[in-house]
């Protein structure tokens, strides 16, 4: 019988405690596969944050860090000093990198760091249990905001994408999704071309990978995928805001 | 012994960092202690090393905490409204057991407070500042020599006991020139020497190892607790091991005065101009405000009167020294605060008022 | 308490009036003096001014900061006359540089040194810049807080690679006030 998936060495073989249907999995499996693809799973030092992603360095089979709630891009900064030819990311989500640590991320991309930010947006707080994030939709339920987000009561939610592009040591800017499968092949691409960003010392590279969380949602897997397109997609629009010339 | 060099405080703390082998520093300016950023952006690279000006205190900290999960030898710098900031990440770098250096030049507080000298985050940098079961390891220098000396030694410590250790200097002492004899200097452990010498740091398992987990959360209580118990005994052994105090004329003492940092140098002229009108006053002066210094107090026969000298108005150093004292004396207070300053002649003088008071 | 020579030095930014602080230092650390250099700090030195205080004495220095009672009092500009006059004790010298301050001292009870720095510099040494080593001059031979022969080694220390030229004409300039004029 020929084997036709298994675990990448770049995941651990632990139990997630990801909700069904989210897509922190797919997303861990990517920059996991990515980098085991390209030998790099001994050389990489990883930043966890705080979120439901908080746990990630319990998946990845990489040196890990956690980091307080939004400062990651500041963590990878000082462990990119002390190891620049180490691979070095960060992993946030929407409330870490978009809220409370907009100040680090910005900086972080003003310095043209190298080192990686994949970044989840999901539209929400996932592991607080539901409250509406920076990113949350106009409309959008949580239990912050239950009748729907407002612009008079909560301001409009951010396109941290658009903002990163318009930073100069930002030289590597891309939004991708994973709700289907061909659109997961291209976050694989996206990823890809991060850590080449990186390994060529370039500038900062930086991935908003759109994703789903059916439970605070309260939809199942399938329609958060449905709602994610026709809800996500034309506010965060999909597409390569910022890129490099190939070396 | 180097020769003596005239040195402003602020830039030889910083020389002393490099030759105890530090070479990544992280900081953002705040008043009294922008000489330490500066000259460490002038000098780190010579060396090999990083300076990043962060954006913010709260992004300095934690630059120097990846630095040190990395294996660096990491100095952090700022003063007492930065030092706040940085709290929440000193608790963190405690609880993830790295070794980090942090220089506080002290000034009035509190909120945005004053630029003077101060000494009103005695409680901040000993009952924790950060949230959680942890200490930092203090120490408290009295001239431009002896912060060198300490922070030479406290990259050291820090990396002994893996744990953050602070250096409370104030605005005196980092704003001053003093004559100053610098410690040799030491080779620092850098990058692949990195994986061999601190098999605890994050440098990437190069499929030779598990890969490494550095974190902070535990979602299972039971866990915590336990994982609290195993690294605690080291606090206890600091209690036992790290306590540093100067005795100046305590031998017959009857007046004792307790203090610290540029303030025990006011205290110790006052001592002496009172020996000098036949009145028994001596000092007790801790080196290191976390552990404190109990021993110093084991012997308190003949002392009527233990008096803390600080700038603090709620003498956050008296409930220390009181505690200390064990109800065996009276305890009082002689203080100034929000940047103004003792001298020998006012503390001489409130010392006769509290002496008449005990009649 | 113990005896301590406290020296106060006031002036405009760009005056040398730190530098004379920090070479009377200098001088008393290379004469095995225990010495503190105190320069004010923070806003205030963005409004042109600058002022410093030294101590210096045999025993160990307990504050650096000395807001009362100069031993001695420089001042290099109108405006530090003016505002510290008061400060200094009687009997105390007081410098003032009168190629800048054109108002009179008030003071009576105190010995008053007048020396035209910019003019000593400009006609005596040719070196207008050498104005503050005048008045360093000045105070190290009338109020005798350090030796001058030890400036020899201060300025060796302190002037080398390209600087080492200046050492002859800042040796000559220390000199260039006539006591009691």
């Amino acid at each position: 019988m020929n084997t036709v998936f298994e675990y990448t060495k770049g995941m651990r073989e632990k139990e997630m405690h990801y909700c069904p249907g989210c897509t922190h999995g797919i997303a861990h499996r990517l920059i996991m596969e990515v980098l085991e693809e390209r030998g790099a799973l001994g050389n990489t030092i990883g930043v966890s944050p705080v979120g439901c992603s908080i746990v990630a360095h319990q998946y990845m089979n990489v040196d890990m860090l956690e980091s307080p709630h939004g400062r990651a891009p500041a963590v990878a900064s000082g462990i990119k000093r002390v190891h620049p030819e180490s691979y070095v990311f960060t992993y946030q989500g929407d409330g870490d990198l978009a809220s409370i640590g907009t100040s680090e991320i910005i900086h972080a991309a003003e310095r043209g760091e190298h080192f990686c930010t994949f970044f989840i947006n999901n539209a929400i707080y996932g592991m607080t249990g539901g409250q509406m994030a920076p990113t949350t939709l106009v409309g959008q339920k949580a239990t912050t905001c239950v009748e729907g987000r407002t612009v008079k009561q909560a301001g409009f939610p951010l396109r941290m994408s658009e903002i990163m592009s318009q930073i100069d040591g930002a030289v590597y800017v891309e939004r991708v999704s994973l709700a289907t499968p061909a659109e997961i092949r291209k976050a694989k691409k996206a990823i890809s071309k991060a850590f080449d960003v990186q390994k060529n010392k370039q500038g900062f590279a930086f991935v908003e990978l759109l994703s789903t969380c059916p439970t605070n949602w309260g939809m199942s897997p399938t329609d958060a995928i449905v709602w994610l397109k026709d809800n996500m997609v034309p506010y965060y629009p999909v597409k390569k805001f910022k890129d490099v010339e190939e070396v | 012994m180097a020769e003596k060099q005239l040195m402003k405080g602020n830039e030889a703390f910083a020389t002393a960092a490099i030759n105890a082998g530090c070479r990544y520093y992280f900081g953002y300016p705040i008043t009294p202690q922008n000489e330490i950023p500066e000259f460490m952006s002038r000098e780190l690279a010579k060396y090999g090393g990083a300076f990043i000006q962060a954006e913010s205190e709260l992004a300095a900290v934690n630059m120097a905490y990846g630095a040190a999960a990395a294996g660096g030898r990491v100095l952090l710098s700022s003063s007492s409204p930065g030092v706040a900031l940085m709290q929440e990440s000193i608790s963190l770098i405690a609880s993830v057991e790295l070794p980090v250096v942090i220089i506080n030049v002290m000034r009035g507080g509190p909120g945005i407070g004053s630029i003077q000298p101060s000494q009103a985050d005695y409680d901040q940098v000993t009952v924790g500042g950060g949230n959680g079961d942890y200490k930092t390891i203090v120490y408290a220098p009295s001239s431009i020599q002896e912060a060198c000396d300490m922070i030479y030694k406290a990259f050291d410590v820090a990396e002994e006991y893996r744990n953050p250790v602070m250096i409370c200097a104030d605005g005196m002492i980092g704003q001053m020139m003093e004559p100053v004899a610098l410690p040799e200097p030491v080779e620092p452990v850098m990058g692949e020497e990195i994986r061999k010498k601190k098999p605890w740091a994050l440098t990437g398992h190069r499929n030779e190892r598990e890969r490494h987990a550095l974190n902070s959360v535990w979602l299972q209580q039971d866990l915590l607790e336990e994982y609290i118990d195993a690294y605690w005994p080291k606090f206890e052994k600091a209690e036992r091991e790290l306590q540093e105090w100067e005795d100046f004329m305590t031998e017959d003492a009857e007046v004792l005065y307790v203090a610290y940092g540029s303030t025990a140098r006011i205290a110790k002229e006052a001592v002496v101009a009172l020996r000098n009108e036949g009145v028994k006053v001596g000092l007790i002066r801790p080196k290191t405000l976390w552990p404190f210094p109990e021993k110093a107090f084991e012997n308190l026969d003949g002392v009527k009167d233990v008096i803390s000298v600080e700038l603090s108005k709620a003498g956050q150093l008296k409930r220390d020294v009181r505690l200390a004292v064990e109800g065996r004396a009276r305890v009082s207070l002689i203080n100034r605060y929000g940047g103004m300053l003792l001298d020998p002649a006012e503390v001489v003088e409130r010392t006769k008022k509290i002496m008449e008071e005990v009649k | 308490m113990s005896e301590v020579k406290k020296i106060f030095i006031a002036g405009f930014g760009g005056q040398g009036v730190l530098l004379i602080g920090q070479m009377l230092s200098y001088a008393a650390m290379y004469e095995d003096k225990e010495v503190t250099w105190m320069p004010s700090y923070g806003p205030e030195m963005r409004g042109g001014t600058a002022n410093c205080t030294v101590c210096i004495s045999d025993e160990a220095i307990a504050s650096p900061f000395i807001t009362d009672n100069f031993d001695v009092l420089v001042v290099m500009n109108s405006p530090s006359l003016a505002k510290f006059e008061g400060q200094l004790k009687p009997g105390g010298d007081l410098f003032v540089n009168t190629s800048i301050v054109d108002i009179e001292p008030t003071r009576t009870d105190v010995n008053i040194h007048r020396v035209d720095c910019n003019k000593l510099a400009r006609d005596k040494i040719g070196n207008d810049k050498t104005a503050n080593m005048v008045m360093l001059g000045a105070i190290i031979r009338q109020s005798k807080v350090v030796g001058l022969q030890v400036m020899n080694t201060v300025f060796e220390k302190v002037l080398t690679g390209k600087k080492a030229k200046l050492i002859p004409s800042n040796l000559e300039a220390l000199e260039a006030w006539e006591m009691g004029a």
